[in-house]
């Protein structure tokens, strides 16, 4: 069939089943454009290309599906750089269609040209720049393939404008073979024979589960590993919620903000079973003094995980959920009592603490609990990073996974209310909350137009403190309270700004006001902001300083 | 920490050796000679890259080049008998009351004189590290001008081959 690259684009995407794109247009997709417009593809105009990339991100993360963004050449593309790089480092599933300027004007600094396939090189799975019309169709397939299979991420593909308009012969194919990627999806038989001897053997396993649970959707196998094995799972950030938090074998999450329970087992676990995480700074604390007594073994998708880090005894790449399937068909218990009972007494008896006096200032942790309480655990949660995005992870009880959508591996601001706006249309009747403080908020509160111009009801709680709160903590604890630059003097009203967009918004100063607050926000249509102003020095605890065991928790006792 | 020698091959696309050696350089892997060249196969590039890494390093550079796309296959020629070559251009001073005695230090090198002018030659050798450094040792008593080398090459001995197959 003839056609133009545009219309390729867009039958591609069809293709693909992609019912939604989030965008900004601008002069390189100007022809793109106009074939949305004839077609009527579903595209969420942000207010900002981050906005979109973010958006897609959060989009993906809530369903599962790919996220698809379109941006223009130069600005608009480098605009997406940061959360490109966001969703590698936590590898979610984006395609990223840029445009590029004509192909005659490549390479001679023409306006709005910049070498995005270059830039994105160290932040995408793969990317493209498409020179020839005829390998379009192609190179799409491929790049949806690789997208969404192995260990996924994002991949994007550079369109010259003057492609876009070209006519061609459209056929899209229903597979490609690609010569140079392989995933590896069924785990080596010997290994999970070995790591079955391990288990049984182990007298205080534990396992150690990430974000690679949710991608493969291997929750169920998980729970059922813990559960017939008598094996207590802490789980990374990224990792919560495909544990239920009300487990009894749920210790939170470890690491630098871990609960005692999850620190104090790693410490002295005899066999760490690392399903779908990377041993990670934040969890490891220094890494020789990191899970001392245990034998490693270690199941992720992607081999280069394995040995990155952390030297495995018994590694096993491949597809986590079948993994897991295949080692629960053969697994055998070991004697695990006497450490269940250990684990749920450090549990009980270090659990996470905070006071809130009754005529006090504001907790956050009290927000976040009484933000769980009315929305009953059940709502898809985006954070911002920093104090307000450790208090959640450490007070929200998240019961499924997929309903925490957080910036794990690169901790990028601003990240939370346009990812919110991604999942709020992925799933437009569920309650959506983006937890924010009031540092990152702003960078990229312009998104509060897209969801009053879609009418998102997006709820988003803002932990106010008047300071960039983990930069003001660590300037607390590690320079002698000098508090550089954290304090953010000259904020605006977030309740008349929210009015300004045409959202409603509501303030909460004192205990009694928060539970109010949050009821009238759930009950009102439409996006809705919520300003919570918290105690300013609270401080998140436990903390294990950087680079120290991650036993040595200052406020852990 | 020890030289290894990879040979890998690539698809020949645009952009494909900034791939590869942009993983080096991001993840603070030391290239310390790199070639490239065709092989049988259209479309398909070879090249041979000396690192100076720890086996786990090494390790590590290996995974992290097989995730990308464009990589197909990669071999470790270090541990294995192979072959290796590098080809020099020295141009070097010489005056004609020399030019015997640089003759005969080119003929016991196996090398050859590419280019002569009044002051000057330019000498071409080929071989492993130990023959170039010992062939340049010498040829500084004359006076070396300039020098260019193409970077290393290798084969595995015997049979063996690098195909392009992921594992």
């Amino acid at each position: 069939m003839k056609m133009t690259g545009a219309q390729m684009v867009l039958s591609c995407l069809e293709a693909e089943n992609v019912d939604v794109v989030f965008g900004f247009p601008g002069g390189s997709v100007l022809t793109l454009y106009d074939e949305i417009y004839k077609k009527g593809l579903r595209h969420i105009l942000t207010r900002h290309e981050q906005g979109a990339v973010h958006a897609a991100d959060g989009y993906a993360r809530a369903s599962g599906k790919p996220g698809v963004v379109i941006a223009t050449s130069g600005p608009g593309a480098t605009n997406l750089v940061t959360g490109i790089a966001t969703a590698y480092m936590d590898s979610i599933p984006l395609i990223l269609i840029t445009g590029q300027v004509a192909r005659p004007f490549i390479g001679t600094d023409a306006f709005q040209e910049a070498d995005i396939t270059g830039i994105t090189l160290p932040i995408t799975k793969h990317n493209y720049l498409v020179k020839d019309l005829e390998e379009l169709p192609v190179i799409f397939k491929e790049a949806f393939t690789i997208a969404t299979t192995g260990r996924q991420g994002p991949v994007l593909i550079d369109l010259p404008k003057d492609l876009q308009a070209e006519i061609g012969d459209f056929h899209y194919p229903h597979r490609v073979e690609i010569c140079g990627y392989k995933p590896t999806y069924e785990g080596h038989p010997g290994q999970i024979t070995k790591a079955l001897a391990l288990l049984k053997k182990a007298r205080r396993p534990l396992i150690y589960a990430g974000g690679g649970i949710i991608s493969s959707g291997a929750h169920q196998e998980l729970l059922e590993l813990s559960q017939s094995g008598a094996i207590p799972v802490t789980t990374t950030l990224t990792g919560l919620g495909s544990i239920p938090y009300d487990y009894e074998l749920f210790l939170g999450m470890p690491g630098m903000h871990g609960t005692y329970a999850a620190n104090h087992a790693i410490n002295e676990s005899d066999l760490l079973i690392t399903v779908g995480a990377r041993f990670d700074d934040r969890v490891t604390g220094k890494i020789e003094h990191f899970a001392p007594h245990a034998e490693i073994i270690h199941i992720d998708i992607d081999p280069a995980e394995i040995g990155k880090n952390i030297v495995a005894h018994i590694p096993i790449v491949g597809d986590i959920r079948m993994v897991l399937k295949e080692m629960l068909k053969r697994f055998r218990k070991g004697e695990t009592e006497e450490w269940c009972r250990k684990v749920k007494e450090w549990k009980n008896s270090h659990p996470l603490r905070y006071k809130q006096e009754e005529s006090g200032p504001i907790k956050p942790q009290f927000v976040i609990e009484e933000l769980n309480r009315h929305s009953g655990g059940n709502a898809i949660v985006t954070t911002d990073v920093g104090q307000h995005q450790m208090w959640t992870a450490q007070y929200y009880r998240f019961k499924k996974p997929r309903t925490l959508l957080s910036s794990g591996g690169l901790g990028t601001m601003g990240f939370g209310f346009p990812a919110a706006i991604g999942a709020q249309v992925a799933f437009p009747d569920r309650l959506v909350i983006c937890i924010a403080g009031d540092g990152s908020f702003q960078m990229n509160l312009q998104e509060l137009a897209t969801a009053v111009h879609y009418q998102l009801p997006v709820k988003v709680a803002i932990i106010n403190n008047h300071y960039l709160g983990m930069v003001r903590q660590w300037q607390e604890m590690f320079y002698e309270g000098r508090y550089s630059h954290s304090s953010l003097d000259g904020s605006p009203d977030f309740v008349r700004l929210a009015e300004a967009y045409g959202a409603k918004g509501y303030r909460a100063t004192a205990v009694e006001e928060v539970g109010p607050v949050i009821k009238k926000a759930f009950n009102t249509p439409g996006p809705v902001l919520m300003d919570f102003h918290v105690d300013p020095e609270e401080n998140v605890l436990p903390m294990v300083a950087p680079n120290t065991s991650i036993v040595d928790m200052i406020g852990g006792e | 920490m020890g030289k290894r020698i990879l040979a890998i091959l690539v698809e020949d696309r645009p952009g494909v050796l900034t791939r590869v050696s942009g993983l080096f350089s991001r993840r603070g892997y030391n290239i310390q000679n790199i070639a490239v060249g065709r092989t049988m196969e259209p479309g398909i590039s070879r090249m041979t890259v000396t690192v100076d890494a720890d086996p786990l390093t090494v390790e590590q550079i290996v995974k992290q080049l097989n995730k990308q796309i464009n990589v197909l296959k990669i071999s470790d020629l270090t541990d294995e008998p192979s072959v290796e070559r590098e080809l020099l251009l020295v141009k070097v001073k010489a005056e004609p009351a020399k030019r015997t005695d640089i003759q005969q230090m080119v003929n016991t090198f196996r090398g050859r004189i590419v280019d002569l002018s009044p002051d000057s030659m330019i000498i071409e050798v080929t071989g492993d590290d130990v023959k170039l450094k010992a062939f340049l040792l010498m040829m500084q008593e004359f006076g070396i001008k300039e020098i260019v080398s193409t970077g290393k090459v290798a084969l595995f001995r015997g049979s063996k081959i690098t195909r392009e197959s992921k594992s």
